[in-house]
């Protein structure tokens, strides 16, 4: 593994804008990651904190109404963001994938498994017929689908929830791509589904050295998967590190409540901790940090300045200004 | 987690506003023109007697088939002509603006009442009740509209009201079926379950819960229907057997018209087309806005 | 006394193919399942898709009749209620659904919306239900103004305590808890899972708490029901169960279930195959294919509820009598 990073955002900012140009919505606000070979970086946030939006930026798939108005986007050492459509199209599914939260979205009804699986494979490698139907159907036994060999026949109707996952999986990984992006892939499965297919992505990274961004709202995962964590709030990361850095240590009020505010297996304390207030409408932000108006421990200069990335330990940022009172 | 220190490249425009532009202009354009068309006609029927001119339904033979005023042989007394009989064709015009009115909107809260009804209680009902109505319906609905417009019509005998009855019999289908079809996906919504744990019973569920909720349907394809109607009623008066003569209707003054079409007198047929063609497309430009306006999941972010 | 019992709940949904042809089959979504929920106590049950929770509650609610068995409420039948008692019994149970965005009347005001309980049971002057509905309000921690307003000025836990609000305008001493945080944000989960408890210490109430999240339901419950393919599979008081569970797929759902901190140790039980579809179950034990302790005779013998070592496990590896 070489000390390149593989992925690198560098102040990385996505504005909606709406139609008539009067609100601009700072989807994602200078937003700073890397990611190496064989990490996984787990990307927190609950809804409108801009992950997903985050993701699509990275694979340049944004809406119309969005655009990246600033900062860096790297991979491999190549600057994503001077690529045109068609050199974007030969890094997407083939150099960087992306699964998404629900199977049957991502799946065409009308095709069969097998067509599916088979497609990124016959595009980005221009295979031929047999041998991408060969190639699917190793890809199916790499994810672990029983008797694959009758499955590139069905249609993905046929299948349960967590099966289809899993061919959404061997999708994306067919032309052995360096990054995965997964967009809540677990979020619409069974308990005991989710932990199979956590396995099978963790076997698939260890095989590949795949690196890994795995978006989601559930701690819980970025606690059994990653290696190093995000945490996002309106638009911005407000907290990165190690990921036992920030579950013994976090220094963001909303880092510390959401970690406390799960209710633990094993016991704990009957009363949650709970965050006061409801998340930020993008379109209004407050002054100052984005946070304030919910943070139990705020002060006069939060709600005047917001904090930029401060650094607590190499490799711990948060954006807080408790860490530097 | 360190911040990178590659220097940050220009960053391109992506994204291309022009495309949202022109969406925004499609769900957000209000349609001042057709809502005006349609308040001038509105005004017009209201206050027919006072605008019009002349008398529509008398007329003096020596006047008969004088053209528009501004062609040779018009004069200002007949701005838009007079017909066979020697009627002012901006009278009648104006006063069948009161026929078409009347009946279209009439005819559509009656088809629209009716079939809303029965179609909450298809859908709420199922069973047996939702058989027998839907059967019904599909019969209705097999039979092409006009020609069975024209079956009652021939059995009832033309009258405004009778027209005003058969066309509210012969289109409620097109709502029973389409609100049937949003009680089926409402009434397996939580808010009417709760509303049954709630102890309420099936007659206030359909009053309070599911109506309100399939209003936005009923009023849009109301405004579509309110097209059709009228067409439908002016092609029953082309025929002969909607609103009897001498009452103006645009619908008749075409088929009057129509014989002086090979003489060259071509005002008695396109200025009530025209009136026709403006009615039905405001009505169905509005439409189209309201649904567009009434659906919450098309609303802009 | 006993609150709410049910006896040997069953509930079969005939598979027909079209219209007037013959059953093929029947969707056992409920199969012979037995609990009790005593007064100002919480049952949680847990389960995945297809074991019958959502029917239980739906049971229990009287949105379905049960095609065996039966549940007593206050020790009297449900079935053999009269109108007078439906509604008796409607009032003293209430229900908060999963989807906030789905509960509330979209074009009722909120003020309306909590009302219509006592308005449709109670025959309250307009002046006392306003009273009513700024007082629930409260208990709910929501603004008196919400009242005027429409479910979609709201955001999604917001919408959630106006359910509760409406879910407690006829005092209930039961309500029956369907997945009610699961589609809210992290964040907020724990506020609602807050409100209930104090509600639950204020007012006495007793809940059904089904959900899928093992950890809030642990948190929530006094006593814990695992379902799977319609049938209990485990079933006692909350700490024994969580604490250590016994039967081989509640372990594996505890196994499952993930870690509030990486160094939390997780036994790694990863179950192999589909959660199966309830239209066929496999037969003996319905867990057996993919269970990782399966002995021949699971695949014959259906295991009982029997007790032992503190609950009650249907597992042929406790042979404890029922």
């Amino acid at each position: 593994m070489t000390d390149q990073p593989l992925l690198e955002l560098d102040k990385l900012s996505t504005h909606f804008v709406t139609a008539r140009g009067t609100r601009v919505v700072k989807a994602v606000d200078e937003v700073s990651l890397t990611l190496r070979a064989g990490e996984t970086l787990g990307v927190v946030g609950e809804s409108g904190s801009g992950k997903t939006t985050l993701a699509l930026s990275i694979m340049r798939l944004l809406p119309t109404a969005a655009r990246i108005v600033g900062g860096g986007l790297r991979f491999a050492g190549e600057d994503l963001l001077a690529k045109s459509p068609s050199e974007m199209r030969h890094i997407r599914g083939k150099r960087i994938a992306m699964i998404l939260q629900d199977p049957m979205a991502s799946l065409n009804p009308l095709f069969t498994v097998g067509d599916q699986v088979a497609e990124p494979v016959r595009v980005h490698e221009h295979t031929g017929r047999r041998g991408a139907r060969e190639r699917a159907r190793s890809l199916l036994k790499a994810v672990k689908i029983p008797a694959p060999e009758q499955r590139l026949r069905e249609y993905p109707h046929q299948m349960s929830g967590g099966m289809r996952q899993r061919i959404v999986g061997a999708i994306a990984m067919s032309c052995e791509p360096r990054v995965l992006i997964a967009d809540e892939p677990t979020t619409s499965l069974d308990v005991t589904i989710q932990a199979q297919y956590l396995k099978l992505l963790r076997d698939l990274q260890k095989e590949h050295g795949l690196a890994l961004i795995f978006i989601t709202h559930n701690l819980g995962i970025v606690a059994r998967m990653c290696d190093s964590v995000a945490v996002m709030y309106a638009g911005r990361v407000i907290e990165a590190g190690p990921v036992r850095t920030i579950f013994n240590a976090p220094v963001h009020p909303y880092t510390q409540a959401l970690i406390e505010s799960i209710p633990r297996l094993g016991g704990g304390p009957s009363r949650l901790t709970a965050i006061d207030g409801q998340p930020p409408d993008l379109a209004s932000l407050p002054p100052g940090c984005s946070f304030q108006p919910r943070c139990p421990r705020a002060f006069d200069r939060c709600r005047e300045e917001a904090p930029g990335a401060i650094t607590i330990t190499p490799g711990h940022d948060a954006r807080c200004w408790l860490a530097v009172k | 987690m360190s911040v990178s220190t590659a220097a940050p490249s220009p960053a391109p425009a992506v994204g291309l506003p022009w495309v949202s532009r022109l969406a925004a202009i499609r769900t957000e354009g209000f349609p001042t023109i057709p809502i005006v068309i349609l308040l001038v006609l509105v005004f017009t029927a209201a206050f027919a007697e006072f605008i019009a001119p002349h008398n529509p339904e008398v007329g003096s033979l020596s006047q008969r088939f004088k053209p528009p005023a501004w062609v040779a042989g018009g004069s200002a007394q007949h701005w838009l002509g007079t017909d066979h009989i020697g009627r002012d064709v901006l009278s009648r015009l104006i006063f069948g603006a009161r026929v078409s009115m009347i009946v279209g909107f009439t005819a559509v809260i009656f088809a629209g009442v009716l079939g809303t009804a029965l179609g909450i209680l298809s859908g709420y009902f199922g069973g047996w009740v939702d058989q027998v109505i839907m059967r019904i319906t599909d019969t209705w609905l097999a039979l092409p509209a006009l020609t069975f417009a024209i079956f009652l019509a021939a059995i009832v005998g033309p009258s405004e009201w009778n027209i005003v009855i058969i066309l509210g019999a012969v289109y409620w289908t097109r709502y029973a079926r389409v609100i049937r079809g949003e009680v089926l996906s409402i009434k397996e919504r939580d808010f009417v379950r709760l509303a049954i744990v709630a102890g309420c019973s099936k007659t206030k569920i359909m009053r309070q819960h599911v109506l309100p909720n399939v209003l936005n349907s009923a009023i849009v394809l109301a405004t579509l229907m309110l097209g059709v109607v009228i067409v439908t009623e002016a092609a029953l008066s082309f025929l002969g057997v909607g609103v009897p003569p001498p009452k103006p209707a645009w619908g008749l003054m075409l088929a009057d018209g129509k014989k002086g079409l090979m003489a060259g007198y071509w005002w008695l047929t396109v200025f009530p087309g025209v009136c026709i063609v403006l009615m039905v497309l405001s009505a169905n430009l509005l439409g189209d806005w309201l649904r567009v306006k009434l659906d919450p999941q098309l609303r802009q972010l | 006394m006993t609150l709410l019992e049910a006896h040997d709940l069953t509930k079969h949904f005939p598979l027909r193919r079209g219209l007037f042809s013959k059953a093929l089959g029947a969707v056992r979504a409920v199969d012979g399942v037995s609990f009790t929920i005593e007064p100002g106590r919480t049952l949680g049950v847990v389960g995945e898709s297809g074991c019958g929770k959502s029917t239980t509650a739906k049971l229990v609610l009287k949105l379905e009749e049960p095609t065996g068995g039966e549940i007593r409420f206050d020790g009297q039948s449900l079935q053999s209620l009269d109108a007078d008692g439906i509604r008796r019994y409607r009032k003293s149970v209430q229900a908060v659904f999963q989807d906030p965005y789905a509960s509330l009347s979209p074009r009722m005001r909120v003020g309306s919306i909590i009302a219509e309980p006592l308005v449709t049971n109670e025959k309250l002057a307009k002046g006392e239900a306003k009273k009513r509905v700024a007082h629930l309000l409260e208990r709910v921690g929501l603004p008196e103004r919400a009242a005027d307003l429409f479910p979609h000025e709201f955001s999604g836990g917001q919408r959630q305590r106006i359910a509760i609000a409406r879910a407690l305008a006829l005092s209930p001493r039961l309500v029956v808890l369907d997945e009610p945080v699961s589609a809210l944000d992290v964040s907020i989960r724990a506020q609602i899972l807050n409100l209930l408890v104090d509600l639950q210490r204020d007012l006495g109430l007793a809940y059904l708490f089904i959900a899928h999240d093992l950890a809030a339901v642990a948190h929530m419950s006094h006593a814990i029901a695992v379902m799977y393919l319609g049938k209990i599979v485990e079933y006692g008081p909350a700490k024994t169960v969580a604490a250590d569970p016994k039967h081989p797929y509640t372990q594996a759902l505890f196994a499952a279930a993930l870690p509030a901190h990486p160094d939390e140790k997780r036994d790694e039980i990863i179950l192999t195959g589909e959660v199966p579809s309830p239209i066929n179950p496999p037969a003996g034990c319905h867990f057996h294919p993919r269970c990782p302790h399966v002995m021949p005779r699971c695949s014959t013998e259906v295991p009982p509820l029997g007790v032992a070592l503190g609950r009650e496990v249907a597992c042929h590896l406790y042979g404890g009598a029922p």
